[in-house]
């Protein structure tokens, strides 16, 4: 599916003019298609919950900047999802509780990104803002810039990866998942800690480079951040005060 | 929800059009606050006007007969005095010295009328009802101006009425807009009460306003004294402040509330979201942020 993100207006076969249509119409007309369109949507102004709810593996074109839940909902219990590339930038919570498919947004993502994503992957080419990535299921995350406080924040499972500058108390409350940052951290939230970057570690980040494309992360260049597991495990030792 | 909007223009050519650039700016955050709104409009008075008179707008929560109101003020204040009718309610234009007088004559007979806002350059519109229906019903795209701020609202602390609208004006041609909730606002309004402040609702976000308005009689500057809003006032806000001259945006320090700024050489404009800023001139080019937590962001005219 990442080929088709290749595809400009021209190859497209459907086109969309969001000044024509109501945000229903616009999902609705993703709905409809069968797998393997190509849309083109064009005059998004900002407008919230684009391309939500869709299974098929289509490609789909945002020309512009787009609001909030851009891309929510998306994709199949198998990973598989429309390919969505936005334009601009995109308001709150894009790709939440994504399952599969792929996000990729040329600007920069505001709060929330990739919020409680069971699947598929999301692609910031700015920055992320603040929580990106909270309650994180099983999604990847990455963001070719600097991501915002509390990113990664009660994360359950998969990976965020952040090209730049990570902002204060990351990784809070975090569970399973896994956060790699190749700039600063400006600090690490309750119960995270950095951790040893095994081999394995490398071969995650450098399969995420190739995918995204954001070819300026080095896997040498890495901190991981993960759980310290302190939070969230009963201890018999304070069975006392259970 | 809430739907917060500021427009400061830099290039005065846009003056003429400042209603018409504000209506959609408003209209886009509807939906995040159907039930009331407000919108303040700061416009350099006439030469002529000088020395410049004293501006008030006055509205109510009941019914009110404002041909009587504006003939009963007048009686008391000096010549020179104007009103119109503005709004749902009415502006009054008249000699500083005429203030203690009608202030008087509101208190002792039309107490059901409160002052929405006392300035210079200052007038204040709030009405209920959906925003979008109150911008056309009072052809807030003709309004002229530099600066504007606007407040779409869905009450949740207090009741819906004009006088629970936004924007608050604490003190002459200070505005707040709020889009969040405080949780302290009970205990900060008793200090406030005992120090002689008045109210004019039981609104969380009033309390803010003339808590800033007491910090900046103690001499703060008006970023100082957000700062205290900051420190003393526990909750969410994104929270739009404008004087005279400046327009302020503040977030909390969790960003709990949204705000995006969009900066240009001929305006800088703030709103809760994007698709507000979207219609306006040149903003494929503009610079457009969202403003950091905890961070004070002031721009002068």
């Amino acid at each position: 599916m990442e080929t088709l993100n290749g595809r400009e207006a021209l190859d497209c076969t459907v086109m969309l003019d969001c000044d024509d249509l109501g945000t229903r119409a616009v999902n609705r007309a993703l709905r409809s298609l069968p797998g393997g369109s190509c849309v083109f949507a064009r005059a998004p102004r900002g407008r919230h919950n684009l391309a939500v709810g869709l299974a098929t593996e289509i490609a789909i074109t945002v020309d512009g900047n787009a609001g909030y839940f851009l891309g929510g909902l998306c994709g199949a219990k198998d990973g598989s999802g429309p390919a969505i590339v936005v334009n601009g930038f995109v308001g709150w919570s894009v790709g939440e509780n994504l399952m599969g498919g792929s996000v990729r947004v040329r600007g920069s993502a505001s709060q929330s990104a990739g919020a409680s994503a069971r699947g598929g992957r999301i692609f910031i080419e700015g920055d992320a803002s603040l929580r990106a990535g909270i309650s994180l299921k099983g999604g990847t995350l990455a963001v070719a810039g600097d991501a915002g406080a509390m990113t990664g924040f009660m994360a359950q499972a998969g990976t965020i990866l952040i090209g730049g500058n990570a902002g204060h108390a990351l990784g809070d409350s975090l569970y399973e998942a896994v956060i790699y940052v190749q700039g600063s951290i400006a600090s690490l939230g309750a119960d995270a800690m950095v951790d040893e970057m095994t081999d394995d570690d490398v071969l995650v980040v450098k399969r995420l480079v190739e995918e995204s494309g954001f070819d300026h992360i080095e896997p040498d260049r890495i901190t991981k951040v993960a759980s310290a597991r302190q939070l969230y495990h009963f201890s018999t030792h304070n069975h006392g005060t259970y | 929800m809430c739907g917060v909007v500021g427009l400061l223009l830099r290039d005065r050519a846009l003056q003429p059009r400042l209603g018409e650039l504000l209506v959609p700016m408003i209209e886009a955050l509807d939906e995040r606050g159907p039930d009331s709104s407000g919108i303040a409009v700061y416009a350099d008075r006439r030469v002529a006007d000088a020395p410049p008179t004293l501006r008030l707008s006055l509205g109510a929560d009941e019914d009110v007969d404002w041909l009587a109101l504006g003939c009963s003020l007048l009686e008391v204040a000096a010549s020179g005095a104007e009103l119109q009718r503005f709004g749902a309610g009415l502006v009054l234009d008249l000699p500083e010295a005429s203030l203690d007088a009608v202030q008087q004559r509101l208190s002792m007979e039309w107490p059901q009328v409160r002052v929405l806002g006392t300035g210079w350059n200052l007038r204040v519109l709030k009405d209920t009802g959906r925003p979008a229906d109150t911008c056309a019903r009072y052809a807030i795209a003709s309004w002229e101006g530099y600066l504007a701020v606007a407040h779409t609202r869905m009450a949740t602390e207090s009741a819906v009425t004009v006088l629970h609208s936004h924007p608050f004006v604490p003190s002459r041609d200070l505005c707040v807009v709020h889009n969040g909730s405080f949780s302290n606002y009970a205990t900060v309004r008793r200090h406030l009460l005992d120090d002689g402040v008045r109210f004019d609702s039981d609104n969380d976000s009033e309390v803010a306003a003339r808590y800033l308005a007491s910090r900046l009689q103690f001499g703060d500057d008006l970023a100082e004294a957000t700062r205290w809003v900051m420190k003393e006032m526990d909750g969410f806000f994104t929270l739009v402040i404008t004087s005279a001259d400046e327009m302020s945006v503040v977030r909390d320090a969790f960003a709990c509330k949204p705000a995006v700024v969009a900066e240009t050489p001929a305006y800088v404009a703030v709103a809760s979201e994007y698709r507000a800023l979207a219609e306006l001139p040149g903003i494929t080019e503009a610079t457009v942020f969202e403003p950091r937590p905890e961070e004070v962001y002031t721009w002068r005219r």
